[in-house]
């Protein structure tokens, strides 16, 4: 027996999330039981069906020490403090 | 930083973090996830026994139906479930002979008789009601892959109640006869719904509550239960075998007669009324199944 992994598709557009698994000797019987798991009330539109050993799974995505890599991020940028003494500078009122 | 320690790993919990399969954990609390989430399991699987007698005595096609899809999604809860259990280290094939065996638990209501239809539709309408207070607490277990499937067996779990209080609409508003079938359905299982959430222990107290595996104390949960269930049952005339049950208005707490805990340890240690039959009822479709998992095994290898 194997372990399969389920994504669901709630609406179309939307992004495929993980379900829960299943277990199931082949892909034959996987699809059934996904199907009978996932979609039996019409709740998924479409589902990814993933062999369990097929995913690859990355505990630690960083590629580097977030401290330095500031500029990556939203609150790496501070541009409401600039914004407000540019604005006075130029004597444009903030809105 | 991940927790490392026992000590690290509590304060995770505590703080609402939460634990994924391959992350570590102290060895207790594993043990302590497998033999409760395995009950759970059990419980679903154990479950559609008492309703699936009633598949083919039910009074029309669309109830026939109903109470199938009810049992499918029952024993889907199982299946979703085990799934957890076996990836917390505990095959499922162990888990149901553990479960043949008598060596684990299952929720002390399935261990009853169904008498009539009325018990089905008592069992729907409140049996459900009052493990889906369990399962919604459940959404915030300190295990993330058990509350994520939670979700879904939440959802499925509304549907039985509909179901179940859709049949005892129809018998309450139906003849003399089928309006005393309810009531004496609700007189049977009135003991074992007060008694399913537990003993009162204080949520301090409770190591599964320590371990943030619960998040709400059993008192907690029947109040819950009688808060939002005898209301309704009241409102279709409908009473509860129990002179003492009112809802004191100033505390807002319920008070009741104290349930009967040693008839409850002794039903879920394999001692109620129905355990040895349904036990046997699953070891021999176990058995009688077994060469179709040879087959499909041996086919996929
Ligand atoms: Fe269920
Ligand atoms: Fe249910």
């Amino acid at each position: 027996m194997a372990v399969w992994e389920v994504f669901r598709q709630e609406r179309e557009g939307a992004p495929f999330q993980h379900g829960g698994s299943l277990e199931a000797p082949d892909l034959a019987f996987a699809e059934a039981y996904a199907k009978e798991f996932y979609g039996r009330r019409a709740e998924s539109l479409a589902l990814w069906v993933v062999p369990r050993d097929s995913v690859l799974e990355i505990d630690e995505p960083y590629v580097a020490p977030v401290f330095d890599r500031d500029y990556r991020r939203v609150d790496g940028y501070s541009i409401k403090v600039k914004l407000k003494e540019a604005r006075e500078r130029a004597g444009t009122p903030a809105h | 930083m991940a927790p490392r320690t026992e000590q690290e790993f509590k304060k995770h919990v505590q703080a609402g973090g939460q634990v994924e399969t391959n992350d570590w954990m102290p060895d207790e609390y594993r043990a302590k996830l497998i033999k409760f989430i395995e009950m759970h399991g059990n419980s679903e699987l154990m479950g559609v026994l008492p309703e699936r007698e009633w598949i083919l005595r039910a009074p029309t096609l669309q109830r026939k139906l109903a109470l199938t899809a009810k049992v499918q999604d029952e024993v889907g809860h199982a299946q979703l479930i085990y799934r957890v259990v076996e990836d917390l280290g505990k095959p499922r094939e162990q888990s149901l002979e553990d479960l043949i065996a008598g060596k684990s638990k299952f929720h002390n209501v399935f261990h009853y008789p169904t008498k009539t239809w009325g018990d089905v539709g008592v069992i729907a309408w409140l049996v459900d009601a009052a493990a889906i207070i369990s399962q919604k607490a459940l959404l915030k277990c300190s295990y993330a892959p058990y509350a994520r499937i939670m979700k879904k067996i939440c959802w499925e779990e509304s549907f039985h109640i509909l179901h179940g209080r859709d049949v005892v609409l129809a018998l309450v508003t139906g003849t003399e006869e089928q309006r005393e079938l309810v009531q004496e359905a609700l007189d049977r299982w009135w003991a074992p719904l007060m008694m399913f959430h537990g003993n009162p222990i204080p949520a301090e107290d409770d190591p599964m509550v320590e371990w943030r595996i619960k998040s709400q104390a059993n008192e907690d949960a029947r109040q819950q239960f009688l808060d939002g269930y005898v209301p309704q049952i009241w409102e279709l005339g409908l009473t509860e075998p129990d002179p003492e049950l009112r809802k004191d208005e100033q505390t807002g707490v319920w008070h009741y007669t104290e349930p009967d805990y040693t008839e409850l340890k002794h039903v879920v240690t394999g001692h109620g009324p129905r355990t040895a039959e349904r036990l046997e009822l699953r070891r021999i479709s176990r058995e009688e199944t077994a060469w179709v998992r040879d087959v499909v095994l041996a086919d996929a290898a």
